[in-house]
C-alpha cells in the first residue's frame, strides 16, 4: 500500500535536496565582502540608536488599547456572518446598529485626538 | 417576527432611551469639544424622557428579546429609583465639578451609561444580562471613581475599586458558569423551575455561593466590604453619592432578582448564610462607623450597615421582606443623595472640609442646610417620622415573621448604636461654636435637589403608603 | 478523547491560580493579569459545558466575557498608568494614602 506513495516521497526528497543544493551553491559561488553597513540590523533602514530594552512612549499603549477594543468586536461579527442567511434582514439591521454604535465610539476617539501621533 | 421585534423594542424602550442619550452625549462631545453645559442638559432631558417612557410602557409584565429581559412592575420600580438618583446626582454634580475644576462632559456620559447598566439589572431575566449589566455599571464607575486624575486619593480609589471589582466579576462569572453547567440554562425562570431538583447538586450550590460572593461585594456587605470605605473616601464626593445609592440599589435589584425571585431558597442553607452576612454587616458597619473622623468614611461604614439591614429582608425571604427591601432602598437612596449633596457643597477645592469638626457651628452659618442635614441624619438613624424608620420597621417585621427574632433584635440594637454617630453630627452643627466660616456657594439646582430629597424623606416618612402600594404591586 | 471533567479540572486549577495570584502578588499589573486568568478559566469552563450540553448559550457568553474583559483591561491599564504618573509605583502596598 505504501508503494503508492513512493512518487510523493521521491518528490519531497527531490524538493528538499534541490533547496539545500541551491542555497549551498549560492554560498560557494557568490562573492562575500561584508562591510559595517551590511551588518546593521536594518540594512539601509533606520539606524538603531539605543538598546530596545527601555521605556517607550505611552502613545504605543494608547494605540494598543484602542486596537484591542475595536478588534475584539469582531467576535460578534463572526457568528453573525456564519448565520447570515438565516438571520435575514432583522439580523442585518441589528448588526448595522451595532456597527454604528462602534463607529460613534470611533468618531469620539478620533475627534479627541487619540489617533494623532504627535 | 418583525412585529415581535418592535414590541420588544417598545418594552425595553426606557433602556434604549438611556443608551441613546449616552450615544448622543458621545456625539456631542465629538462634535463640540468641552461642551460640559450642553451635555448636562442633554443627560437631564434623556433621563427625564426615559422616565416618561417607563410610565408609558405600563406595568404589565412582558418578556422581551427571547426572555432575556422582562419589563414589568419590578423593572419599573427600580428604574424609577435609578432615574431619580441619576437626575439628582447630575443636578448636584455640575456645581461640584465646577468647584473641583473637573467639569468635563465625559462625567455625564459615564453616569448615563452606568444608569443603563443598572436598568439592565432591574430588567434581567437571564444571567447573561445580569453579567452585562453589572459590568456596564462597574466599568463606568471605575472611571468615575478616578475622575480627578491628578489627585492621588481619587486614582487610588479607582485602582482599588477596579482590582476588587474585577476580582468579584471573576467569581460572578464562575458562579454563572457552574449554574449553567448544572442546569443547562442561564435563564432565571428556567433555573427557578429546576431549582428544587438541582439544589442537591454540589456544583450548583458552589455556583450559587460564588454568585453570593459577587453580589455581597457589589452591595458592600461584610466580609466583602473592605473596598467601600477607601473607595468612598477617595472618589469625588458626587461619585460616592452615586455609588452609595445607585450602585447599591442596582446591586440589590440583581441580588433580589436572582436570589428571591428565582432561587426560592426558603429553608435552605442559603437562608442562614444570608442571615449571617446581614448580622455581620450590621455589627461591623455600625461599630466601625463610630470611630470615624471623616464624614465620607463614616457614611461608607454606615452604608455597609444599611446593606446589612436590607439583607435582613433578603434573609427573611418572605413577602414582607421583599416589601421591606423595596421600601428601605427608596428611603436609603433618597437620604444618601441628599446627605452627600450637602457634603459636596461644603467640601473645598482641595478635597478638605469633610470631617465632623468642620461642621461645628454649621447651623449658625447655613441654617437651612443644617436643618436638611439633620433630617437626613435622623432618617439614617431610623427615627420617626422620617422614611428610614419605616424601612427598618418593615425589614425587622419580616425577620420576626420568618422566625428570625434574633436578627430583628440585633438590628434594633445596632440601630441604637448608630444613633450615636449620626446625632453627633447634628449636635456639632447646633451646639458647638464654629472655628472658621464655611464657604458654601450652592447652585440653585443643587439646593433644589437637596430640598427635593428632604421633601421625599418626610413625605415617605409620614405617608409610607405611597411606596408601600407601589411595592405591593411589584410582588 | 478529553472528557468534560478534565476540562473542568483544568479550568478550576486555573481559577484557583488566578485567585491565589490576586491575593499574593503585590504588583498591580500582575494582580490584574491574575484576574484575567480567572476570567479565561471561566471561558474554558463555559466552552466545556457548552460542548458537553450541546447548547450554544455558553459559547455566546464567552463572546461577551471576552469583550467585557477587553474593556476592563483598557480601563484598568489606564487607571494603573494614571496612578503611576502620580505615585511612580504600581506596588499595591505602597498605594496607601487611604488605609485598606
Amino acid at each position: 500500500m505504501l508503494d503508492n506513495y513512493i512518487p510523493i516521497f521521491l518528490m519531497i526528497a527531490v524538493g528538499v535536496l534541490f533547496g539545500i543544493i541551491m542555497v549551498k551553491l549560492n554560498e560557494w559561488l557568490g562573492p562575500k565582502r561584508p562591510s559595517e553597513e551590511k551588518l546593521t540590523t536594518y540594512e539601509s533602514g533606520m539606524e538603531p540608536v539605543r538598546t530596545a530594552r527601555e521605556r517607550f512612549s505611552v502613545k504605543f499603549y494608547l494605540v494598543a488599547v484602542l486596537f484591542i477594543l475595536f478588534d475584539i468586536e469582531v467576535v460578534f461579527l463572526y457568528p453573525w456572518a456564519v448565520s447570515f442567511k438565516s438571520l435575514g434582514w432583522l439580523g442585518f439591521v441589528t448588526m448595522t446598529v451595532f456597527v454604528v454604535i462602534l463607529f460613534l465610539g470611533f468618531v469620539y476617539v478620533w475627534r479627541k485626538g487619540a489617533l494623532e501621533w504627535d | 417576527m418583525e412585529n415581535n421585534y418592535l414590541a420588544d423594542l417598545w418594552n425595553s424602550s426606557p433602556i434604549v432611551c438611556v443608551v441613546l442619550t449616552g450615544l448622543v452625549l458621545l456625539l456631542v462631545e465629538s462634535v463640540r469639544r468641552g461642551s460640559g453645559r450642553l451635555s448636562y442638559a442633554v443627560s437631564l432631558v434623556g433621563l427625564a424622557s426615559a422616565g416618561v417612557l417607563i410610565v408609558a410602557v405600563g406595568d404589565v409584565a412582558q418578556p422581551a428579546f427571547n426572555n432575556m429581559i422582562v419589563q414589568g412592575p419590578y423593572a419599573q420600580f427600580f428604574t424609577v429609583i435609578f432615574l431619580v438618583t441619576g437626575i439628582l446626582t447630575i443636578l448636584l454634580s455640575r456645581g461640584y465639578l465646577d468647584r473641583q475644576g473637573i467639569h468635563r462632559s465625559e462625567y455625564y456620559l459615564l453616569v448615563v451609561f452606568a444608569i443603563s447598566g443598572m436598568m439592565l439589572l432591574a430588567y434581567a431575566m437571564d444571567l447573561i444580562v445580569v453579567f452585562l449589566g453589572i459590568e456596564l455599571m462597574s466599568i463606568c464607575l471605575y472611571i468615575l471613581a478616578g475622575f480627578m486624575r491628578t489627585r492621588g486619593t481619587s486614582m487610588e480609589a479607582a485602582l482599588k475599586y477596579f482590582l476588587l471589582g474585577a476580582f468579584a466579576t471573576g467569581f460572578l462569572l464562575y458562579g454563572i458558569a457552574l449554574i449553567y453547567g448544572s442546569t443547562g440554562t442561564t435563564n432565571l425562570e428556567q433555573i427557578a423551575k429546576s431549582f428544587a431538583e438541582h439544589s442537591a447538586s454540589p456544583m450548583f450550590l458552589v455556583g450559587v455561593s460564588f454568585l453570593l460572593v459577587a453580589f455581597a461585594f457589589k452591595v458592600a456587605a461584610v466580609p466583602f466590604h473592605m473596598w467601600a470605605p477607601d473607595v468612598y473616601e477617595g472618589a469625588p464626593t458626587m461619585v460616592t453619592a452615586f455609588m452609595s445609592t445607585g450602585v447599591k440599589a442596582a446591586g440589590f435589584a440583581a441580588f433580589v432578582a436572582v436570589f428571591m425571585r428565582s432561587f426560592q431558597y426558603a429553608g435552605s442553607p442559603v437562608n442562614d448564610v444570608l442571615a449571617a452576612i446581614a448580622a455581620a454587616s450590621m455589627i461591623i458597619g455600625n461599630v466601625t462607623a463610630l470611630a470615624q473622623v471623616n464624614l465620607k468614611r463614616m457614611l461608607a461604614y454606615s452604608s455597609v450597615a444599611h446593606a446589612g439591614y436590607i439583607l435582613v429582608g433578603l434573609a427573611a425571604g418572605n413577602a414582607d421582606g421583599f416589601m421591606g427591601i423595596l421600601f428601605y432602598l427608596v428611603a436609603y437612596v433618597v437620604v444618601n443623595v441628599g446627605a452627600f449633596g450637602i457634603l459636596s457643597l461644603v467640601e473645598d477645592s482641595n478635597g478638605q472640609k469633610l470631617s465632623y469638626d468642620d461642621y461645628a457651628g454649621f447651623s449658625a452659618q447655613r441654617p437651612f442646610l443644617a436643618a436638611l442635614m439633620s433630617i437626613f441624619m435622623f432618617s439614617l438613624a431610623g427615627i420617626p417620622p422620617f422614611a428610614g424608620f419605616f424601612g427598618k420597621y418593615y425589614v425587622f417585621l419580616a425577620a420576626v415573621k420568618a422566625d428570625m427574632i434574633w436578627l430583628a433584635v440585633l438590628g434594633v440594637l445596632t440601630s441604637l448604636v448608630s444613633v450615636y454617630y449620626y446625632l453627633r453630627l447634628v449636635i456639632l452643627m447646633y451646639f458647638r461654636e464654629g472655628s472658621g466660616d464655611v464657604a458654601v456657594r450652592p447652585t440653585w439646582a443643587a439646593m433644589l435637589s437637596i430640598g427635593f430629597a428632604a421633601y421625599l424623606v418626610i413625605q415617605f416618612g409620614i405617608f409610607p403608603s405611597i411606596v408601600v402600594d407601589a411595592a405591593l404591586k411589584v410582588f | 478523547m478529553i472528557s468534560v471533567e478534565q476540562y473542568l479540572a483544568l479550568s478550576a486549577v486555573m481559577f484557583v491560580i488566578g485567585v491565589v495570584g490576586v491575593l499574593v502578588r503585590r504588583n498591580a499589573i500582575i494582580v490584574f493579569m491574575s484576574i484575567e486568568l480567572m476570567l479565561n478559566s471561566v471561558n474554558l469552563t463555559l466552552v466545556a459545558f457548552s460542548a458537553y450540553l450541546g447548547d450554544v448559550t455558553g459559547q455566546m457568553l464567552v463572546f461577551f466575557v471576552m469583550t467585557v474583559a477587553a474593556a476592563e483591561a483598557a480601563v484598568g491599564l489606564a487607571i494603573i498608568i494614571a496612578l503611576y504618573r502620580i505615585r511612580q509605583t504600581v506596588n499595591i502596598d505602597d498605594i496607601n494614602i487611604l488605609k485598606w
